[in-house]
């Protein structure tokens, strides 16, 4: 609590707190609400749109990469594969049209062949020469094979009706895995002998394994029914069926998104060899491959995660400051505006005042003639007999009455007339000093200390003397009367500013209720009742103030003390003198 | 010593009237303005007590216009409105007066005036007759 008050905008609980006139005409936390949502709107959501988009492009351009790079790899594969093949296809092609028959079936010669071609080109383990009903009649190879009858094998069945073949890698006799190709030669006599070589897979496995090298992934071929033909590294066993749907035929290399067995996500790039039986695959786990993209993922979401604070720290502290300067000023003219309503309020009583004062004073005065004539015949003679005396007394109570409401009246009567004023320059120090002598008296005898303390800097000003001494007698009269013998009263007298001079009258009186404190300026209002006061001292003090284009208001706390504080313009009284004339055609008669 | 008072409030004036005249004054009153020139052009007055504020002629029109015909009158404003500086700027134009007093008016301060600028004004003359 204690130390979310820190943070705690001022308006947070005065706003809704504030009682009364003095409720602020807006909701500051609703303003303060939109004001961070907006603002985090305006300045997140660009940033957010920006990085997200960013992310897009960096994904994609990601994944195209590795797309590019698989499909690279594995039409290089594709073409080395694809011309191995050809290249050994064509070698016994030329072989069977170089020549005949006769001169093949001949077991030097073909050994001979294939010393050749494996000087040249590799890659083969044997050669045999096969007659038309499926006999392998010469065989040159590790193996012991020759005679063997291969007409029923799928291979001659297929090379008889094709006039070439190349094999699946199959373990045949042998129990080897093991590709064959095998060309068919028609003879003159229309029947026609085959020659089959046995391609070595240990050369594709190198091939591939070049490309799991590079860090691809898995790489390697399968046959058209999805049977694993080289080693792989995840994927199974050679002559296993591989786990994975074929992708359907295509002429080129594809690369595609799909998810594996076990629902990871891979990259899978494959291609058809031409005029073989084989897929080429190429399989990568794209997480894996992702992996350098996901670093500079991470970068950017730090980036994010850390701008995004920071904008929202700027925006609460923007936000708070902007709605605790609007709360304030709003607070500061709802100040005005009771103050203005009370000066407009206190000026009609003052014009009622004064206009009543007035209308009584000359009935007051007829009464006072009258009753000043009862006493003066009452007096010259023996006029009113026995009851004389008695009577004189009635008069001289009827003159008493007179003279209070006089009173009364020239007070109310002070109050209601704005500028009469006789302007001069005042030191106030000397003002104050003469207020001071007249309270002089009373302050020695009931012990009342008197500090006084002006700024030694404090200039002669234009103002009214009597008004000012009239304020200052009044202001000091009512802590006279609100402290206890033996009290303390401060008079200050500073610039706050070079346009105004702040005075206040502090006492340690016995202070003014709360409840009392906004009518204290109002006429009739008084609380010192039993000693006589006629609630018209602070009233009258209040238009005086206002007169002098000043401001008066007090502070107090009951049991404590009170404090005046007065305000007077340094130079707002010059040119008063000016108006005077045409003021006074209307006010005086 | 002879003195005019001039008040539109009757009641006031001639009871202010009879009062100074118990108190051995020659004291003659007038309700407006109008009364108070056509009593002056009769009879000769040492001071004049007017009110301030009446209707169709007002104090200060009537202090200049006897001013003008009976230079050696002297004045006394007395009004019932306004405050002391008031009172002093009403005075300052109507040319100033010798004094003024605020309503209700106490006799004797009246009557210390009165004789005070009669004095002043003609000093062993008032004395000489009052003898």
């Amino acid at each position: 609590m204690s130390k979310l008050s820190v943070i705690r905008p001022v308006f947070w609980d005065q706003g809704a707190a504030g009682a009364g006139n003095d409720r602020p005409h807006f909701d500051f936390r609703r303003i303060w609400k939109r004001a961070v949502v907006l603002m985090l709107c305006v300045a997140l959501m660009p940033l957010l749109a920006l990085a997200w988009f960013d992310y897009r492009v960096t994904q994609q351009y990601s994944e195209n990469e590795i797309a590019l790079q698989v499909d690279r790899l594995v039409s290089n594969a594709k073409r080395t594969v694809a011309f191995f093949l050809e290249e050994r296809q064509a070698a016994l092609e030329f072989i069977v049209n170089e020549y005949s028959f006769a001169e093949l079936d001949d077991d030097r010669r073909l050994a001979g062949i294939l010393d050749n071609l494996g000087a040249s080109i590799g890659g083969f383990t044997d050669l045999g020469l096969f007659t038309a009903d499926g006999r392998q009649i010469r065989y040159i190879g590790p193996y012991a094979l020759k005679d063997q009858d291969y007409r029923d094998e799928a291979w001659f069945r297929e090379v008889v009706s094709a006039g070439s073949h190349i094999s699946d890698v199959y373990l045949g006799f042998r129990g080897e895995p093991h590709i064959v190709i095998a060309v068919k030669r028609e003879k003159k006599d229309g029947s026609f002998f085959v020659l089959r070589a046995t391609l070595n897979t240990a050369w594709f496995n190198e091939q591939l394994a070049h490309i799991k090298e590079r860090g691809v992934g898995d790489s390697f071929l399968v046959n058209h029914d999805g049977v694993i033909q080289t080693p792989t590294l995840a994927h199974g066993e050679v002559l296993d069926p591989l786990p994975l749907a074929i992708p359907p035929y295509a002429e080129d290399t594809r690369v595609y998104t799909t998810t594996d067995g076990a629902g990871r996500e891979i990259v899978m790039g494959y291609a058809y060899i031409p005029g073989a039986p084989f897929v080429l695959l190429t399989i990568g786990d794209k997480g894996e491959l992702l992996r350098p993209w996901l670093g500079t993922r991470l970068v950017v979401v730090v980036f994010l995660v850390v701008a995004s604070l920071l904008i929202i720290l700027v925006v609460l502290g923007v936000a708070t400051n902007l709605v605790n300067d609007i709360y304030r000023a709003d607070l500061e003219r709802a100040m005005a505006l009771r103050e203005a309503a009370k000066a407009s309020k206190l000026a009609s009583l003052g014009r009622l005042a004064a206009g009543v004062a007035h209308e009584i004073n000359n009935p007051l005065a007829i009464i006072n003639e009258k009753a000043g004539l009862l006493s003066d015949l009452l007096g010259a003679g023996e006029n009113g007999g026995a009851n004389r005396e008695k009577l004189l007394g009635l008069v001289a109570s009827i003159h008493r009455a007179v003279e209070r409401c006089a009173g009364i009246t020239r007070r109310l009567l002070g109050f209601a007339r704005p500028g009469d004023i006789k302007v001069e320059m005042v030191e106030l120090s000397e003002v104050i000093r003469e207020v001071m002598e007249f309270h002089g008296k009373e302050a020695e005898h009931r012990d009342i200390r008197v500090n006084l303390e002006l700024d030694s800097e404090l200039p002669a000003f234009p103002s009214d003397r009597n008004k000012l001494q009239q304020i200052f007698l009044n202001l000091v009269g009512n802590a006279f009367a609100a402290m206890n013998d033996g009290g303390h009263l401060y008079i200050t007298g500073s610039l706050p500013d070079e346009n105004y001079l702040l005075i206040t009258v502090t006492d340690d009186g016995c202070g003014i209720a709360e409840e009392d404190l906004k009518k204290v300026f109002e006429p009739f209002f008084s609380t010192k009742t039993r000693i006589g006061g006629t609630g018209l001292g602070l009233f009258v003090t209040y238009g005086l103030v206002r007169e002098l284009r000043g401001q008066i208001r007090v502070e107090s706390s009951q049991g404590v003390g009170t404090r005046f504080f007065i305000t007077l313009p340094l130079q707002g009284l010059e040119g008063e003198e000016e108006n005077k004339g045409n003021e006074h055609a209307h006010s005086v008669g | 010593m002879r003195i005019l008072l001039v008040d539109d409030e009757e009641e006031l004036v001639s009871t202010l009237a009879e009062r100074l005249t118990l108190r051995g004054i020659d004291a003659d009153w007038a309700a407006s303005g109008e009364e108070a020139l056509a009593l002056a052009a009769q009879y000769k007055y040492d001071v004049a007590v007017i009110d301030l504020k009446m209707p169709r002629i007002s104090g200060i029109d009537l202090k200049k216009q006897l001013a003008v015909d009976h230079p050696r009158l002297q004045f006394i404003f007395m009004s019932g409105h306004g405050s002391a500086s008031t009172f002093r700027s009403g005075v300052d134009e109507a040319g100033g007066v010798d004094y003024f007093l605020f309503k209700p008016v106490d006799i004797n301060q009246l009557l210390s005036r009165v004789k005070e600028l009669v004095e002043r004004a003609s000093g062993p003359e008032w004395q000489t007759t009052n003898r």
